[in-house]
């Protein structure tokens, strides 16, 4: 049954480390060994960080780490010790949805749903250091979130319709 | 775009909000309390006997509550399975496919039960397996499932589950100006959906608890009532919408084990599946399809015969079925006077295939479009004017004793034609192809839906479709608005749990808007016949003469009344709601060989422009035109969202995907990085969709079920263009640039002089 008795496990090591979440400074103590994926799904409860490949394919687990996008399952939370993290329930403020959420529905980018966190954050540091990117710098933008309901697309085109009318 | 509410406008998707801000709670974020975590224990082969299992070491770690492996459950093991009931809840004596699981561990943390799962010590035997057809098919090979599952069955004694034949005409007396005959392969692919699969079971009371991103929740449901010993009452079924399905989360997979755990352990238990994992739960069935086809000189079909073998796993799980029915309007939407088709489901020491979009249908569907493209080019006939010679027109019986044909599928032949520019001047290297693709409804169904209209002129739907991202939600929501004037924002609609929505029989086929769509649509018009009954009684007219449109109640004498009026005149001061209930059915019938008639038949056309690379055998899409027959799109955007994310999935069967075993039968390429699927870098220069809208579906408003269509056909348009542009004739998928550039290694060894264009 449960205890808490043995402390030999590599998994029992803890650390404490410093994060500024969704504008929010967080002081937690994180096992050593997981990653920021985990201790933003499993110890700050937010859950809009998807798992899927762990391996840094899929790009369901995307986050903002200090303005660059980042496949969470592939940064360890103790390597960001410090560092400002954005998750997707970072983007809507005041339950106002920011104008690149919307265009996402209104152009029909979102499907089941799953990939869409990532692709927000994705599309949200593409525009923001290119504020007029390309079709093509969109695909390219997006080119590590998998989409299995195959919404590129719809997805292209709510990016490029958040672009033109130069409000994210 | 129409951004209307009402039936023909995209509106914004009903659950879209949660899904772009992150609160949208997939089975892995739900919120349990006291929550157990599960691992599973698994062995890295394909096949082997299980010698002993100790589990000592590891439910002595901390944090470990209980491990059960096939000892600790009943005896004789329980099997479930929707065709055949063979798949043990957890493996018992033998593994017979790699990744099965052996044992199970609960424990407090994800860390802990991986941990312990690590610590569970197997010893066991590895024994030959099989993963080929021609393995399987071989008269030596050992037997994959043990006979005395199937008593009094013939084929018990083979690998082969079960054949299927069917025909019509005498194919061995007719005759022909020309036969073409050849074998083309289909590999082994899956679903991957971005949601792993994930699973969680509690016990509820004196009952149980499920949650699973699962398609057939009522389906499930029964299952776990007959592995447990429980009524259906005890068992309740939370369905949360799944992060894609694709057929792969139709049926019960590890539910059963889940469920047992959290008996075991008297709390809630999750089970979270790796991406790898899923890879070993779900795929598609390989194929090996022969097609002998005979033609006129005028390229009408004369015959077709055809011998299909697909590779199913080490259970049936539904791959059987998705034989029978994926080969039985395999011969195409065509006048065909002879067919014969023979269909084999054949097992093997690997995963479990299943249902996965177009359910069997793009493997012959790759063979047989192939085929034509290759007696077209020897007769000397365009290949778009073939199809259209041999075309099934509406009304035609194209399978004797099934439905008739239910589209003017001509114009959507013609439509992608006109859009592809069929017969105008190409580039050097590039080349075009044109397929069709034809699919069956479902045989059989049966959908109930209830809908209330509350007190203040809002309402609530409960449908129990699941919503994988196919947008069933919006659909039923649309329904309510056109028909009872309810503005969408007004509409809930709830999904997903057996104990309170009323039964569906599964969301597959494409069903989900003809089916539970209609059930709606009558619950809707039970509303309105009871707001008639209110506005008689209150005004004193006779109800036969009482008119209920969008939002308003016309009286016999012209008047017009708000309908909310007479709704809260109606319900009095004791307010309340109206409840209108739906019932959608398809009636089986059990003289047909699928057990039904299809209710519909979706039809599309894809038609590719391709350039090829010689020097690496690259095929860059160029432009990708979609045409589907759906009947009346409901919500355009969303038909639209379908049929391009079908297409983009063809797409990766068609140039990428394949799983890829080695030689004792275990899978090399599980995970995101060896197994590709399309990315936003892999899509076509150019993709247009477009629809065909008669309204002669047999859904609300004449729709017809369309999510499947734009993925039938894709590999054989795709292969028509890339042999258009180089002469290279591909007949086994993907078509890799490795495939391709052999493939044009083999013509510049053969025929130096020659390499440009095909015929």
């Amino acid at each position: 049954m449960s205890g808490g008795a043995s402390r030999t496990n590599a998994s029992t090591s803890r650390l404490s480390i410093s994060l500024t979440v969704n504008g929010r400074a967080r002081s937690l103590e994180v096992a050593a060994h997981h990653t920021l994926l985990e201790v933003v799904r499993d110890d700050l409860d937010l859950t809009g960080a998807k798992e899927c490949c762990l391996v840094g394919e899929c790009g369901a687990c995307t986050l903002i780490v200090d303005g660059r996008i980042v496949d969470s399952c592939l940064v360890l939370a103790v390597e960001a010790d410090g560092a400002e993290v954005t998750t997707i329930e970072g983007l809507a403020t005041d339950g106002r949805l920011t104008p690149l959420q919307a265009a996402f529905l209104d152009h029909g980018g979102v499907q089941c749903g799953y990939c869409i966190p990532g692709q927000v954050l994705s599309a949200h540091v593409l525009l923001e250091g290119n504020p007029h990117p390309s079709i093509v710098e969109i695909e390219e933008g997006i080119a590590g979130n998998l989409c299995r309901c195959g919404c590129y697309r719809q997805i292209v085109e709510a990016i490029a319709a958040t672009a033109e009318a130069g409000e994210r | 775009m129409n951004r209307s509410d009402g039936i023909g406008g995209s509106p914004n998707r009903s659950g879209g909000r949660d899904r772009v801000t992150g609160a949208q709670d997939y089975v892995a974020d739900l919120h349990v309390p006291d929550l157990l975590h599960a691992s599973l224990v698994t062995i890295d082969c394909a096949r082997a006997r299980i010698r002993s299992i100790d589990t000592t070491e590891a439910a002595r770690q901390p944090g470990v509550h209980v491990i059960l492996t096939a000892t600790d459950l009943p005896v004789p093991m329980p099997r479930f399975g929707p065709q055949f009931q063979d798949r043990p809840v957890i493996a018992v004596g033998e593994v017979k496919y790699h990744g099965e699981p052996v044992a199970i561990v609960a424990a407090e943390t994800r860390d802990r039960a991986e941990a312990a799962a690590r610590m569970v010590r197997v010893e066991y035997e590895e024994l030959p397996a099989i993963h080929t057809l021609a393995g399987a098919l071989d008269r030596a090979a050992p037997l994959v499932q043990d006979p005395e599952l199937r008593p009094g069955d013939p084929l018990a004694g083979t690998n082969v589950l079960r054949e299927h034949r069917i025909g019509w005409g005498d194919v061995d007396a007719s005759s022909a100006d020309l036969v073409v005959e050849h074998t083309y392969d289909f590999p082994m692919v899956t679903q991957f959906a971005i949601e792993p699969h994930a699973f969680m079971a509690a016990p509820d009371g004196d009952g149980i608890a499920i949650w699973s991103a699962i398609q057939h929740p009522y389906w499930l449901q029964r299952v776990v009532a007959n592995v447990l010993g429980l009524p259906l009452a005890k068992v309740r079924v939370y369905a949360p919408d799944p992060g894609g399905a694709f057929g792969g989360k139709q049926h019960a997979k590890y539910e059963p084990l889940v469920a047992f755990l959290a008996l075991a352990t008297g709390r809630p238990v999750r089970l979270v599946l790796s991406l790898e994992e899923t890879f070993q739960a779900v795929r598609r069935a390989s194929s090996s399809i022969r097609v002998r086809t005979g033609f006129r000189h005028d390229g009408t079909i004369a015959f077709q015969d055809i011998a299909a073998d697909y590779l199913i796993g080490a259970y049936a799980d539904i791959a059987d079925r998705v034989v029978g029915k994926g080969t039985y309007p395999g011969c195409g939407p065509y006048r065909v006077p002879a067919a014969r088709i023979i269909a084999r489901s054949v097992l093997s020491h690997t995963t479990p295939s299943t249902a996965f979009r177009g359910f069997g249908a793009p493997q012959i569907n790759w063979a047989v479009e192939s085929n034509l493209d290759e007696g077209a080019l020897q007769l000397g006939i365009d290949r778009l004017d073939l199809r259209l010679r041999n075309l099934a027109r509406r009304g035609e019986a194209f399978i004797p004793f099934d439905t008739p044909a239910d589209g003017e599928w001509e114009q959507a032949v013609r439509r992608a034609a006109e859009m592809i520019g069929w017969g105008t001047p190409l580039p050097e290297g590039r080349g075009r192809g044109i397929a069709v693709g034809i699919k069956s409804g479902p045989t059989t169904g049966l959908s109930h839906a209830t809908v209330r209209l509350l007190a203040d002129g809002s309402a609530v739907v409960s449908a129990g479709t699941s919503d994988m991202g196919q947008g069933a939600r919006t659909i039923f929501a649309q329904i309510v608005t056109e028909e009872l004037g309810v503005p969408m924002d007004w509409v809930s609609v709830h999904m997903g749990d057996t104990a309170t929505v009323p039964y569906d029989q599964q969301t597959s086929a494409s069903r989900s808007t003809v089916l539970m769509g209609n059930a709606i649509l009558g619950a809707c018009r039970d509303i309105a016949s009871k707001l008639a009954g209110m506005a008689a009684r209150l005004h004193a007219v006779d109800e036969a003469g009482i008119e209920v449109g969008r939002g308003s109640i016309c009286l016999p004498d012209g008047r017009e009344l708000p309908m909310f009026e007479v709704l809260r005149a109606g319900l009095g001061p004791l307010g309340g709601e109206v409840i209108g209930l739906g019932e959608a059915r398809k009636e089986a019938d059990p003289a047909h060989p699928l057990g039904g008639s299809a209710a519909f038949f979706e039809f599309n056309c894809t038609a590719i422009e391709a350039e090829v690379d010689r020097e690496t055998g690259d095929v860059t899409v160029v432009k990708h035109v979609t045409v589907s027959d759906v009947g009346k799109a409901l919500n355009p955007l969303q038909v639209r969202m379908q049929d391009e994310g079908a297409a983009i999935m063809g797409l990766g069967h068609t140039f990428m995907e394949h799983l890829i075993h080695d030689e004792t039968g275990r899978i090399r390429n599980l995970g995101a990085i060896d197994y590709r699927i399309p990315t936003s870098m892999d899509m076509p220069l150019s993709l247009e969709s477009d629809v065909i809208e008669n309204a002669d579906g047999p859904g609300p408003y004449g729709a017809k079920g369309m999510s499947e269509g734009a993925l039938l056909c894709v590999a054989a348009a795709v292969a028509g263009a890339v042999r258009e542009a180089t002469g290279a004739v591909i007949r086994d998928l993907p078509l890799s640039p490795e495939r391709v550039w052999r493939a044009l290694q083999e013509i510049d060894a053969t025929a130096p002089a020659t390499g440009g264009a095909g015929p």
